[in-house]
């Protein structure tokens, strides 16, 4: 109903905008109380993210891991699920990066291993969310409860595996191998030199995620599938009565968002680390509900806001270089705000902007 | 008695965005009268007894109690100036008593004791002047809704209620249970009390009011005394043409069952029988009407016939082909395919999508037909025009498929799922409450097209809990009472004897024969 009564450029275009505006200006706020120009911090943060080509070049590159983690929210979120267990389901993803790339990368250049990677990190972060999707459809154990519990369970999992399976021989540190060529996608810094991307890894996953934002768009707006999904989550018991099978909406839905998650390792992996290691995700999974939020579960929303969830953690990073009071903390305190009013407040201004364009409309509908 | 009248209303206006949906009303409701408030679904009643109740504010206009110009803010206020609302949804705490329940709200004192034995010989005094009978220690979750009702009353005067408002007040009761009402509410006025009468049905208001007042798109239209006019009047006021209140079919042909069901049992998931070996023919050519108070299973029995709840046991022979329900793992899609429509009782719960497109409704549950799709991909082309085609048979309006759902109104809505299930042409229709909330110009479209339905051979199980809608759709009439078909009769039941079946009186005629044939 809320929705019905908004124009859709307010809904997409003008309430996401006043929430940022008022995530920024209480970060200003913050700012300012520990003695900082917040001007000259905002200009640091955007040349920092957007005023070189290197800065460009990691901006995109975190943009792209957001892709991937605010799709598999997003599509979770039209089912009507809730999954934050995007952060393990990515962390295991990595494993289907890395079996494929150790596997070929010595025998195959990286477009032969490109395929093999993501089938394997998108089977990967499926399995993950496969038994939480599972208990949640057939024994209503709520996911968030089950993903989250997952993410810990993948956490120590990939501890173990790297300690004492996967470690390479002979070193100490928690990490396989360093693939070969045919294990390294290539930089985009390779391919357009002009763009002067420099050292940032931003690397070919870049088009594996716009990829996955056509597929997804397609997939919630035009199969049959995705009127499913969409059914579910808008009316579990018309769904019902529609004959859509609940077990398996939940089920596939989940597999569906897990696999997302897990090709975020695609980038990490494949893309810039070029080895499985501890803890490679920190914090993408998570931050993807807030891109998912931001991004009204659609893809284009979704990348909007992947690239200004880049830009907080670039320019962040430049910050906390440039204005030293402005500690790593503070940038997370900032990421948190915009988090905060993109997402948990998301319905704040809501109420406000439906009564302000009512009445116009209202006056319109009279004159006509 | 002073003429002052009880509530005054003047040009009260109330829009919410475009809609307006109260303009100018003037409303004169005389003390000690009955007076009936009578318009169709969305004409504006429950939006001008909300400003009445406190809920919205006007626009503008003035409201007079008594003659003194007052202003309601709030519910409180509202109860301040002895007003008492009892709603169509009871406001009930199912676990407090009933004393607890009138208490509620009204406490006196911060330690309920004191409060609670004063409240008693209130509520005693109370039960005594207007016999409104209920034990005041009695759970309300264990009450009849007739008696819960009784309790919202209480509550009303409790509270020192000169002006009750009812809204929709029979939609839950039997025809016993109502009549019974009718007399509280005489009781009521001949103790001084005003009572004004919220509802869609002619026949209560002929029945109960002294004065009656018509609104239709947020106008008062017209206000009558009762015995100076009749049904037809009414009705066309209300609707703003004439309209038949009958449904004009010949009798039914019935030919061979389409869909027999045998010994079926359904439990539901607190373990309760809710269907007890219920077993009936629906054959082709003919409208089976299930009758009943609400709540007396026969939601679950179609839950359960179009493959959505599990049965407990039974049978269900459709088609010629048999399927044992207790085993069975078919869902709604599965019986779909076996050519069974549904029209669900309650729309916006069950038959629509709200939040989607109206093409995206007009496919629900068929989507996955060839004709709807393209290999994985659904086929937006012939779903939007199967939608035009049936926006345009169904004259639902507005004709827009690209429209969000719930801007429909409440009859174009039913509509919708109307054209869907019909337009596929199934051999059985199943139909719950196919009029619940859809004004009368949209239910005579309704009836015709079941009956349509009807000589065109197919069967028709219809479920409503309107018995007059059973009356005139039905040629066979089935009674359900507590789980149980209780009785059976033909086209043209008497509407007493139908009455005293779903108050689950023992049926001599049929009690032997064991249900239906």
């Amino acid at each position: 109903m809320n929705s019905g009564q908004l124009p859709r450029w307010a809904d997409y275009g003008l309430i996401p905008f006043l929430n940022l505006a008022a995530a920024f200006l209480v970060s200003g706020l913050v700012v300012v109380l520990i003695g900082e120009n917040p001007l000259e911090a905002v200009k640091i943060l955007v040349w920092g993210s957007l005023g070189y080509g290197e800065g460009i070049g990691f901006t995109l590159f975190y943009a792209t891991n957001f892709i991937f983690t605010g799709l598999a929210v997003a599509v979770a979120f039209h089912a009507g699920l809730f999954n934050i267990g995007g952060e393990g389901q990515a962390y295991i993803g990595g494993l289907g990066v890395a079996f494929a790339c150790l596997a070929l990368d010595q025998y195959v250049p990286w477009y032969v291993t490109l395929p093999f990677a993501i089938l394997g990190s998108a089977m990967m972060g499926a399995a993950w969310a496969l038994i939480p999707g599972w208990l949640q459809a057939t024994r209503g154990s709520h996911v968030v409860i089950t993903t989250i519990m997952f993410n810990f369970i993948a956490s120590s999992l990939m501890v173990y595996l790297l300690n004492n399976i996967l470690k390479k021989p002979g070193s100490m540190q928690s990490e396989t191998r360093t693939f070969e060529e045919g294990g390294r996608l290539p930089f985009l810094n390779d391919i357009f030199p002009s763009f002067g991307f420099g050292y940032a890894p931003v690397n070919l996953s870049l088009f594996v995620a716009l990829g996955a934002c056509v597929l997804v768009w397609l997939l919630i707006w035009r199969t049959k599938l995705g009127f499913e999904i969409r059914s579910f989550g808008a009316n579990a018991t018309a769904a019902v009565y529609a004959g859509i099978s609940p077990v398996k909406t939940i089920v596939v839905t989940m597999l569906i968002s897990g696999g997302l998650a897990g090709m975020m390792a695609i980038n990490e992996i494949m893309g810039s680390q070029h080895r499985l290691l501890i803890d490679f995700v920190t914090g993408y999974g998570f931050v993807g509900i807030a891109v998912a939020l931001m991004g009204r579960a659609h893809p284009v929303g979704i990348v909007l806001a992947a690239v200004l969830f880049g830009m907080l953690y670039q320019g962040g990073a430049e910050l906390s270089f440039e204005m030293p009071s402005i500690t790593r903390d503070m940038i997370i305190v900032i990421q948190g705000l915009v988090i905060l009013f993109a997402g948990a407040l998301e319905h704040m201004f809501r109420p406000t902007i439906v009564r302000l364009f009512t009445p116009s409309r209202a006056l319109k509908a009279k004159e006509a | 008695m002073s003429d002052t009248p009880a509530i005054e209303l003047r040009k009260i206006n109330k829009s919410f965005g475009p809609v307006h949906a109260n303009k100018d009303i003037d409303l004169v409701v005389k003390k000690g009268s009955i007076h009936g408030i009578i318009g169709e679904n969305g004409a504006g009643k429950s939006t001008l007894m909300s400003i009445l109740y406190g809920f919205y504010a006007a626009d503008d206009g003035d409201i007079l109690i008594n003659g003194e110009k007052v202003t309601i803010s709030d519910s409180k206020a509202a109860i301040g100036m002895g007003i008492g609302m009892v709603h169509q949804h009871f406001m009930l705490v199912d676990n407090f008593s009933v004393l607890e329940n009138v208490v509620l709200g009204a406490e006196d004192s911060a330690l309920l004791a004191g409060g609670l034995s004063r409240a008693r010989t209130t509520l005693k005094h109370l039960e005594d002047e207007y016999e409104l009978r209920v034990d005041p220690d009695a759970l309300i979750q264990d009450l009849p809704v007739g008696l819960q009702q009784r309790v919202e009353i209480l509550k009303a005067l409790y509270r020192s209620a000169e002006v009750l408002i009812l809204d929709e007040p029979t939609g839950v009761l039997t025809p016993a249970e109502a009549d019974h009402l009718f007399k509280i509410l005489e009781v009521l006025k001949n103790e001084g009390k005003t009572v004004l009468l919220i509802t869609h049905k002619l026949r209560e208001i002929m029945k109960v009011t002294d004065t009656v007042s018509v609104m239709r798109r947020g106008e008062m239209v017209a206000t009558r005394e009762t015995a100076k006019t009749s049904m037809e009047e009414l009705a066309e006021l209300m609707v703003g043409r004439s309209v038949l209140l009958r449904v004009d079919k010949d009798p039914a042909t019935p030919e061979a069952p389409v869909m027999e069901v045998e010994n079926l049992t359904v439990t539901d998931s607190r373990g309760v029988q809710v269907v007890k070996d219920v077993s009936f023919t629906v054959r082709a050519g003919e409208i089976v009407g299930i009758a009943g108070v609400s709540g007396n299973g026969q939601s679950e029995l179609l839950e359960t016939l179009c493959g959505i709840r599990r049965a407990t046991s039974g049978t269900l022979k459709i088609n010629g082909e048999t399927i044992d329900l207790g085993t069975s793992r078919l869902d709604a899609a599965d019986m779909r395919a076996k050519s069974m429509g549904h029209v669900p009782e309650d729309r916006h719960r069950m038959g629509l999508i709200n939040s989607f497109y109206e093409y995206e409704n007009s496919i629900l549950g068929y989507h996955r037909d060839p004709a709807y799709s393209k290999g994985v991909l659904m086929d937006l082309g012939a779903i939007k025009k199967n939608a035009v085609a049936e926006i345009e048979k169904y004259d639902i309006r507005p004709p827009n498929p690209m429209l969000k759902t719930a801007n429909f109104s409440g009859g174009n809505q039913q509509k919708i799922v109307l054209a869907r299930e019909i337009e596929r042409d199934p051999e059985v229709l199943l139909v719950g409450q196919p009029t619940r909330g859809v004004d009368i110009g949209a239910i005579e479209f309704i009836h015709r097209r079941l009956v349509e339905m009807r000589d065109a051979g197919k069967g028709v199980l219809l479920v409503s809990v309107e018995l007059d809608e059973i009356r005139a759709l039905s040629d066979r009439v089935l009674v359900m009472f507590d789980g149980k078909i209780v009785g059976e009769r033909g086209a043209n039941a008497e509407e007493g004897e139908l009455g005293l079946l779903m108050a689950g009186v023992e049926d001599n005629q049929t009690a032997a024969a064991g249900g239906a044939q």
